[in-house]
C-alpha cells in the first residue's frame, strides 16, 4: 500500500507517538506558529476585505470543477499536448509508476532531482525509480532531511516537523556533514550539496499545486527555489498531478494561490509561484525540451457524485491539521498514511479503502475546529461523522469486536460521558463558545445538541488521558469511568 | 508541435460516469458570485502602490531603492556596490540599454545571456554574485517581482547568483496577482502565447524547515533588491 507510512496498527501508532515528548512539543509549537501566522494572514488582514468572501470564492471555484472534471481535464489534457507535451492519465499508482519508469529508461536517465509533492509520495515513485538503478534526490528542505534518515513525511505543508535539528545534524554527519546544529548552516549544506546535482540532473520531477486547464500550465507554490532548479536545468521534466488539482483558467487561479499561500504558511506569496507552459522555444538553454505530465486517478473517482465529492476540493495547504486537537497530540505518523490530520481521516478511507484506515476517522474530537480552518469550506467534521457511520456499517467489514471497540472510540454524540471525555482535547477551540460552564451554540456536530439543550463545558483532561483510558476499556470492554460492560 | 496523449477515453468515462455527464462535453465556466479579489486596493495611486510595495518588501527581506530615469545608472551602480559588486549577469532585455545602462554594464564587465553560447551561459550564472532582470509587472501587496521569461529573459539570471536585483519601471506596478492574472487572460485573449515560464518571485529563497525557523537563501538567491524607476 503506498499511501502507507509505518507499519503500526492505528492504536499502537497513537500509543507510540503520544510518547514522544520532542515530537508532541514540536507538533505543537508547530501548530501554534502556523495558525497565528494564518490568522494574520486571513481574517486579521484587514486589505484583503473579508476572508469569508475569500473562501467562499475558494469553494465555488472548486465544486465547480469538480462538477465537470471530465470537461477541465480534457481541455488541460488538449493544450498541454498541443504545446508539444506528453500526457498520461493514470488510474492506479501503479500505472503512473510504470509509465514514469518508461519515459526514464527511454530518457537513459540516471540522475534525477525531485522537488516536493505529496502525490509522488502516494504513489512510491521513488522506490520505483531506484529499483531502475536511478539516483532519486529530495531537494525540498524537509524531504532532504527525510530522505537521508529513510524517514516519512509528517506534515503536508512541513514534512519534517517530527525532527529536531539534532537529529537532523546527526543525520547530515552520515553524508559528510561536520558542522553544528544551527538551522542555517544545517541548510547552507544541503544548498551545497544540491546545488551541482541540479545542474547536472537529467530529470526534474514535481508535483503540482494547481493546473490551469485554459492554457496546460501548472503551478508551483514554493519557498526555497529548489522546484525551480527542478524545472530549470534537467532536459526532460514530468510532472505528476492529482487529476482534481485543477481551475479553468487563470483567474480562478489568482483566488486559489492566494487562499493556499495564506493559509497554509501566512504568507501573501510564497517566494516562489511558478507557472509552466510546455513549449520553450528549442534553442532555450535553461529550459527541459521535454515535458511530460502524468495525471492520476488513484482511488480519487471514488468520491465523485458521492456525499464525499467534497473532500477533493482541498488544496493541501494543512490548515486543518494545525488546527486538529488530535494532531497536535499524536503528530502524523500515527496516522499511517502520508495524509494526516483531518484531510487525511478523510482522504485515506477513500483512497487506501475502509479496511486499511478505516479507523482514521475516529482520530478526531468532531470539534469542527478543521471544518473553520477550512479555506475552501470542506465540512470535514461532517465527512469524519459519514466515514464512522459507514464503517460501522460494515463499509470496512470490520469484526464484531471491533465493532463494539470502535463504539468505545467514538467519541461522537453516542455519549455524554465520551462527550465529555473527548471534548477535552479541545477546550481551547471550544472556549469562545463556553458560558457558564456550558456550551451554549456549539459548532458543527454539537450543533443539534445545543439547539434544545446546553452541553457542559469540555473540562481539562487532555488526549493523553482520554486515550489512555479508553484503550485500556477497549482492551478489557469495560467503561473506565463507570466499570460498566460495554 | 504536438504531444501526445494517452489512457484518456477511460479514464475520463469513468469520472463522467459518476457526475453524470457526457465525457468531456463543453461547459462554459460561469460568472462567479464572489470575487473579492477585485476589490483589494481598488483605484491606488502609483505612488499609494509604491509606498505598499516598500511596506511589503520589508516584511520579506528585500531592499527597495527608488529613482527615476535620470538617476538610474547612479543609483543602480550604488546598489551593485553594495551587493558585492561583480561578476555580474544580465538578461538580455532591450530595456538596459532603453534605460541607458550600457557604461555600468562596461563598468562592471556585466555579462549579458547569450543563448548562441549554450552551457556557458548557466555556468556564468552560477558563478555570478549578482544577477539583473527588468520586472514585468511588480504585485505591490507581496513585494513581487513578476518574470515573464523566455529564452533571452532567462530564469538562470534570477535563480543562480547570490544577489538578484530587479529593476522595476513604476508603470508596471500593480496592486495584486489579480491584475497580473488578468494580463494573462487578455494576451490569451489577443492569441498571444502567454511566456513559457512565469515566475512570481516575492524575495530571497528561505525555509522553516528546521524547527520552524525562517533561513534566509536555501538554492535561489540570498539577497534581493529592487530598484523602482518612478518615471518608467
Ligand atoms: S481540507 Fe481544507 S484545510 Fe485541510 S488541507 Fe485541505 S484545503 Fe486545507
Amino acid at each position: 500500500m503506498p499511501m502507507k507510512v509505518g507499519n503500526l496498527p492505528f492504536f499502537e501508532g497513537v500509543d507510540q507517538a503520544i510518547h514522544n515528548t520532542f515530537m508532541v512539543n514540536a507538533v505543537s509549537s508547530a501548530q501554534d506558529g502556523l495558525r497565528e501566522k494564518k490568522r494574520k494572514a486571513t481574517t486579521g488582514d484587514p486589505t484583503l476585505g473579508n476572508w469569508e468572501d475569500w473562501r467562499d470564492a475558494g469553494e465555488e471555484i472548486r465544486q465547480f470543477t469538480l462538477n465537470h472534471l471530465d470537461y477541465y481535464l480534457k481541455q488541460l489534457s488538449d493544450q498541454f499536448a498541443a504545446r508539444g507535451g506528453h500526457v498520461f492519465f493514470a488510474q492506479t499508482a501503479e500505472e503512473a509508476r510504470e509509465y514514469i519508469k518508461k519515459v526514464v529508461r527511454k530518457k537513459k536517465a540516471k540522475n534525477i532531482v525531485k522537488s516536493k509533492s505529496m502525490v509522488t509520495e502516494e504513489i512510491s515513485l521513488n522506490e520505483a525509480l531506484e529499483e531502475e538503478g536511478c539516483d532519486v534526490l529530495e531537494t525540498d528542505l524537509a524531504e532532504f532531511i527525510l530522505q537521508v534518515d529513510h524517514d516519512r513525511p509528517s506534515h503536508i505543508v512541513v514534512p519534517s516537523v517530527h525532527k529536531n535539528r539534532q537529529q537532523i545534524r546527526d543525520s547530515f554527519r552520515k553524508i559528510g556533514y561536520t558542522g553544528t546544529d544551527e538551522p542555517k548552516e544545517l541548510a547552507g549544506f544541503a544548498r551545497k550539496t544540491l546545488r551541482g546535482k541540479f545542474l547536472h540532473a537529467d530529470v526534474g520531477i514535481t508535483g503540482c499545486n494547481f493546473a490551469v486547464s485554459e492554457t496546460g500550465s501548472i503551478c508551483l507554490v514554493t519557498n526555497e527555489g529548489n522546484a525551480n532548479m527542478v524545472t530549470t536545468f534537467p532536459k526532460t521534466q514530468i510532472t505528476v498531478m492529482g487529476m482534481e488539482r485543477l481551475v479553468p483558467s487563470w483567474k480562478e487561479l489568482d483566488v486559489l494561490v492566494t487562499l493556499l499561500c495564506r493559509s497554509s504558511v501566512g504568507q501573501r506569496l510564497t517566494t516562489y509561484v511558478t507557472d509552466i507552459t510546455p513549449g520553450a522555444q528549442p534553442d532555450t538553454v535553461d529550459s527541459p525540451q521535454d515535458y511530460y505530465l502524468v495525471i492520476l486517478d488513484g482511488g480519487r473517482s471514488r468520491a465523485l457524485g458521492t456525499e464525499f465529492q467534497s473532500a477533493l476540493q482541498c488544496i493541501r495547504c494543512a490548515a486543518c491539521l494545525n488546527v486538529c486537537p488530535v494532531y497536535r497530540h499524536i503528530g502524523g505518523h500515527a496516522y499511517g498514511s502520508i495524509y494526516p490530520g483531518p484531510i487525511g481521516a478523510v482522504l485515506s478511507p477513500i483512497l487506501g479503502g475502509y479496511k486499511e484506515y478505516g479507523k482514521l476517522p475516529y482520530a478526531s474530537s468532531l470539534c469542527a475546529a478543521c471544518t473553520e480552518a477550512c479555506p475552501v469550506r470542506i465540512p470535514l467534521h461532517k465527512l469524519l461523522i459519514r466515514h464512522r457511520e459507514k464503517y460501522v456499517e460494515g463499509g470496512g467489514k470490520p469484526p464484531f469486536s471491533e465493532k463494539a471497540g470502535m463504539k468505545t472510540f467514538s467519541i461522537g454524540a453516542s455519549s455524554p460521558r465520551l462527550y465529555r471525555a473527548g471534548m477535552k482535547t479541545a477546550p481551547f477551540i471550544l472556549k469562545p463558545l463556553v458560558h457558564d460552564g456550558a456550551i451554549e451554540k456549539g459548532p458543527g456536530p454539537m450543533k443539534p445538541w445545543t439547539h434544545g439543550r446546553d452541553l457542559p463545558q469540555p473540562s481539562q483532561e487532555d488526549f493523553r488521558t482520554w486515550f489512555r483510558k479508553h484503550k485500556q476499556s477497549e482492551m478489557t470492554g469495560k467503561n473506565h469511568e463507570t466499570g460498566e460492560q460495554q | 508541435m504536438s504531444g501526445t496523449i494517452e489512457n484518456r477515453e477511460s479514464f475520463l468515462q469513468n469520472i463522467a460516469s459518476k457526475l453524470n455527464r457526457k465525457a468531456g462535453e463543453y461547459v462554459k465556466t460561469p460568472e462567479w458570485t464572489h470575487q473579492p479579489q477585485f476589490g483589494v486596493r481598488r483605484g491606488a495611486s502609483r505612488r499609494e502602490l509604491t509606498d505598499v510595495l516598500k511596506n511589503a518588501a520589508e516584511a520579506v527581506y528585500t531592499k527597495v531603492f527608488e529613482t527615476d530615469a535620470a538617476g538610474l545608472p547612479d543609483q543602480l551602480d550604488q546598489v551593485i556596490q553594495e551587493y558585492g559588486g561583480a561578476p555580474a549577469i544580465a538578461t538580455r532585455d532591450g530595456r538596459f540599454t532603453e534605460y541607458g545602462l550600457n557604461s555600468l554594464f562596461e563598468k562592471y564587465h556585466i555579462e549579458t545571456w547569450n543563448v548562441a553560447e549554450g552551457h556557458k551561459n548557466i555556468d556564468r550564472a552560477a558563478q555570478a554574485n549578482i544577477g539583473l532582470s527588468v520586472c514585468d509587472v511588480m504585485l505591490a501587496e507581496s513585494a513581487t517581482a513578476g518574470l515573464y521569461h523566455d529564452k533571452d529573459k532567462a530564469r538562470s539570471v534570477s535563480l543562480l547568483p547570490v544577489a538578484s536585483i530587479v529593476i522595476v519601471p513604476a508603470s508596471v506596478i500593480v496592486p495584486r496577482l489579480t491584475q497580473a492574472m488578468q494580463q494573462v487572460e487578455s494576451d490569451i485573449a489577443d492569441g498571444k502565447e502567454i511566456s513559457h515560464y512565469i515566475n512570481f518571485i516575492s524575495g530571497p529563497s528561505n525555509s522553516a524547515d528546521i524547527e520552524m525557523r525562517l533561513v534566509v537563501g536555501v538554492h535561489g538567491p540570498v539577497k534581493v533588491a529592487y530598484v523602482v524607476v518612478s518615471d518608467r
